[in-house]
């Protein structure tokens, strides 16, 4: 062909859609990105702080392994982010848009707070901690079916109703701490049931955080099943994709949709039981710090695979405390372990891109 | 006829060839209409017909070849470098603003200087209207209009943009009959005028009566081209598929027919109010195809999701049930309650992936959608789908790598394989298939119609909405044709004409020759 003539140029470069990719290519993908993140981020700190990059990495490591201490500490975080992260992804493979974690991980550590200061002195603890377990996790589970009812039934939107739902968890909550607040008016609880630790959850083998960490790791477990053994599971799936074709096999989703927000919130209800009464042993408006909001990025970045989870709520756990480390070491602001924090997620998020797509350049033509 | 047929051609191709991924979309195919010229393409569904087109159009860019407009080597970058050579492109889904006017959607995106005039458009658009013999009127808003004239006026939208070269992707697929014929004697009014016209179709009776040339694509390939007047419809089949294809229906007479399924008087609004199904009532026979004819968006869909208990009707549905003998009304039903009371009713609706099937789901899971519930407890039971996905594969020659290949990746055809071959297995007494070959392959296509024949000989009752009249008549015992909403007549296929169902299809004949 006399392709010498062509008076175009082909453009530079164009991207194509993969067919399918080889696991370890896409693996490979994701190496590279962790080590260009960690170049460029690197690079961004030695310009803004003139700090040799391996140190900074070497202090980022150790804000987060260095100590017994940190360590635990870190177990705790991930199985906190986690089981949120967990919680939420039955929804989101519903495709229910499900941004009212935050509230019902509060809901729930609200009714675990309200029984241990209201119950707390009048009942054995086996019983006291039953009653916890079944309120916070009925808390949570109201808090997410109630958005989910309105769906159903009224096809409100799902994501403005349960942001709103966010606030008012946490107005309710500032009200309730305003209320049980040691001393009077101080607006803070303070550690509720300091010296008999009644509704405190168990300490086993002298680990702080160890039932935190197993029983999270089982709910992890438990849905995986759910999500991939199980009916509900697949109709979870079905729903997701297509409504038409859920309805077409008779498949009710009004119901569904409204079963799987109770599952959805009742996990969240439990994460806020572990978060009041085994790490805080407290409650104010920060019990869930956000984790709401970050447990949806570590779902999607894990494909709603709950073991996929637990890599990413390590990677973000890791960076945040590790970051946190660097702001203190250096005496730099907070700004600047969330710059780090920010350069590493682009990578990491951005090169699915890259694994979804190909990119092709303009084939050097042979005149 | 053919007035002012200069030797140069109006545009020529050479060589194109284009690339998605691993596939080859179009490999070296060549081309050329003269001014003055009707060119069909010929192909089947995936040949790259399409693909091709959009080169033309600016839609894509070539990896390899060169086009030529008037003689000229021309580099099509966009559209707007489409329209500069005066190419101008009918795409098969329209794309025109709703609430616009005609006049408004054809002056859209026009970069003319001077006064922004409404009236001088409605003018012009008139005068367009005369010369060729179109009917629109030019300050009608689009929502009001019907399929055909929405095609109109994407075709005044071209021709206003002075456009010498026109491209019309698969005009005919949403036109009764006659609204075709009016088409072509608007595009021969073209053709006399010295345009060069490029009509993309599969439907061979459509070429032979309207093109001079026909190029033929296959898989990707060109195939070549014949001069319509020196050939014939196996000539042109053989050269599209690649290979000798006997294209017929084997139809047996219907038998044991007793009444299997009965609609009478079912009416159904949406719920803004616009009424959709009018009064419809009808029977269909166990061991018979009742074939539905119709415009497409006359009710068809609707009257399915209806029986099957996805929409809400009013009216009478009733079943009769071949063993019991029992009569179960359907009406109100929803899908899983028709087949709790042991209705076995396989229903193949319009929209394959979005319906019928899961597209990110694998075949294993596609096939469980049916049955997913005979788990034990509360898990999954795989074992039965995963050996039916098999037997399906094997059966039905289903390509594909495996049988955990997400149905999305397989082709039009064997998608559709996959979810009729799970409706038969469910072993129906009614079988409502809608549009089943809609992009089908012609291999696949006469798999698909055996299947349905089949289904008639083992006694169910067969509804097959169509949209090709020839294979309705070929394939149906009995065809319904249906008018906006209504059913205007059923009719014996194996004595009923073309001429007599096309004019039922567009002149409501209101209810009478029902049975």
């Amino acid at each position: 062909m006399a392709d010498t003539e062509h008076k175009v140029k082909e453009p530079l470069f164009h991207i194509a859609k993969r067919s399918s990719i080889v696991w370890w290519k896409a693996w490979l993908i994701r190496l590279g990105a962790i080590l260009l993140a960690l170049i460029v981020s690197g690079l961004v700190s030695f310009l803004l702080t003139k700090e040799n990059p391996l140190r900074i990495y070497a202090v980022m490591i150790d804000g987060a392994f260095g100590t017994k201490r940190r360590l635990w500490s870190l177990g705790q975080n991930i199985a906190m982010l986690l089981c949120v992260s967990v919680a939420v992804a039955p929804a989101f493979k519903m495709k229910f848009w499900n941004i009212g974690a935050e509230g019902q991980v509060l809901a729930g550590g609200l009714a675990s707070a309200a029984c241990m200061i209201l119950l707390g002195d009048s009942l054995p603890n086996p019983v006291l901690l039953l009653i916890m377990i079944v309120a916070s996790i009925g808390a949570g589970a109201l808090w997410g079916v109630i958005p989910a009812i309105f769906k159903a039934r009224w096809n409100t939107n799902e994501t403005l109703f349960t942001l709103m739902m966010n606030y008012i968890a946490i107005q309710l909550v500032s009200f309730f701490v305003y209320k049980f607040s040691v001393p009077k008016g101080s607006g803070q609880v303070g550690i509720i049931n300091r010296t008999s630790h009644a509704g405190w959850l168990p300490v086993y083998f002298d680990m702080e955080y160890l039932l935190n960490i197993v029983v999270v790791l089982m709910i992890t477990f438990v849905v995986y099943v759910y999500l991939n053994q199980t009916k509900h599971g697949y109709e979870i799936s079905v729903v997701g994709e297509s409504e038409n074709t859920a309805r077409y096999v008779g498949i009710s989703v009004k119901k569904v949709i409204i079963r799987t927000m109770l599952v959805s919130g009742a996990i969240c209800g439990m994460a806020g039981l572990l978060l009041v009464a085994g790490t805080d042993h407290t409650i104010s408006r920060d019990t869930a710090s956000g984790r709401g909001f970050t447990a949806i990025m570590v779902a999607w970045m894990a494909k709603f695979n709950p073991f996929f989870m637990i890599l990413t709520s390590f990677l973000i756990v890791f960076l945040e405390k590790g970051a946190t480390e660097i702001s203190t070491e250096f005496g730099l602001n907070e700004s600047f372990s969330e710059i780090i924090t920010g350069i590493i997620l682009f990578f990491i998020i951005g090169c699915e891109f890259f694994i979804q797509y190909s990119v092709k350049f303009r084939k050097k033509e042979v005149a | 006829m053919q007035a002012q047929k200069s030797e140069v051609p109006a545009i020529r191709l050479e060589g194109i060839t284009k690339q998605f991924g691993s596939v080859i979309a179009n490999d070296h195919v060549d081309l050329s209409v003269k001014h003055g010229q009707i060119l069909a393409i010929l192909g089947e569904n995936g040949s790259g017909k399409t693909t091709l087109m959009n080169m033309i159009a600016g839609i894509y860019f070539p990896d390899h070849g060169r086009i030529f407009v008037d003689g000229e080597e021309v580099v099509i970058r966009s559209p707007k470098d489409a329209f500069k050579y005066g190419i101008g492109m009918i795409h098969q889904h329209f794309k025109l603003v709703d609430v616009f006017t005609a006049a408004e959607n054809i002056m859209l995106g026009l970069e003319e200087k001077g006064k922004f005039s409404i009236k001088q458009c409605e003018k012009r658009v008139k005068e367009i209207s005369e010369q060729y013999g179109f009917e629109l009127d030019p300050s009608k808003k689009i929502y009001e209009m019907s399929v055909s004239e929405k095609q109109t006026v994407e075709i005044i939208k071209v021709l206003y943009r002075n456009a010498n070269i026109l491209i019309l992707d698969e005009p005919t697929a949403v036109l009764a009959p006659q609204e075709t014929e009016k088409l072509f004697n608007v595009l021969r009014k073209m053709r006399d005028d010295g345009k060069a016209i490029i009509i993309i179709t599969h439907k061979l009776h459509e070429v032979l009566s309207l093109s001079d040339q026909v190029t033929v694509l296959c898989k990707g390939k060109y195939a070549g081209t014949v001069d319509t007047d020196k050939t014939n419809e196996s000539q042109l089949t053989e050269m599209m598929v690649g290979k000798k294809v006997t294209l017929s229906i084997d139809r047996s007479e219907p038998k044991n027919c007793t009444p299997r399924l009965k609609v009478d008087n079912l009416n159904y609004s949406l719920k803004d109010g616009t009424q959709i199904l009018k009064n419809i009532s009808f029977t269909v026979n166990s061991g018979e195809i009742l074939g539905i004819a119709g415009v497409a968006g006359s009710g068809q869909r609707e009257l399915l999701e209806c029986i099957a208990g996805l929409r809400k009707s009013e009216g009478e549905i009733l079943y009769f049930d071949p063993k019991s003998e029992e009569t179960i009304d359907l009406h109100s039903k929803k899908p899983l309650e028709i087949r709790e009371m042991g209705v076995r009713l396989s229903f193949v609706p319009e929209d394959r992936l979005g319906m019928g099937l899961v597209g990110n789901m694998d075949i294993i899971d596609n096939i469980l959608l049916r049955d997913y519930r005979n788990g034990k407890l509360v898990f999954l039971d795989k074992s039965d789908s995963k050996e039916l996905a098999e037997q399906i594969i094997k059966d039905l020659e289903v390509v594909t790598p495996n049988a955990s290949t997400p149905v999305r990746l397989l082709s039009g055809g064997n998608v559709q394989k996959v979810l009729v071959g799970r409706e038969i297995a469910a072993s129906p007494t009614v079988l409502m298939a809608a549009y089943p070959v809609r992009g089908l392959d012609i291999n696949s296509s006469y798999t698909i119609y055996n299947l349905l024949n089949k289904q008639k000989e083992n006694g169910s009752a067969v509804v097959f909405v169509g949209e090709d009249l020839d294979v309705l008549m070929a394939l149906s015992d009995r065809i319904l044709v249906m008018c906006a909403g209504a059913v205007s007549g059923v009719v014996d296929a194996r004595t009923a004409t073309k001429e007599e169902i096309g004019l039922m299809m567009i002149r409501n004949k209101h209810q009478k020759g029902n049975n």
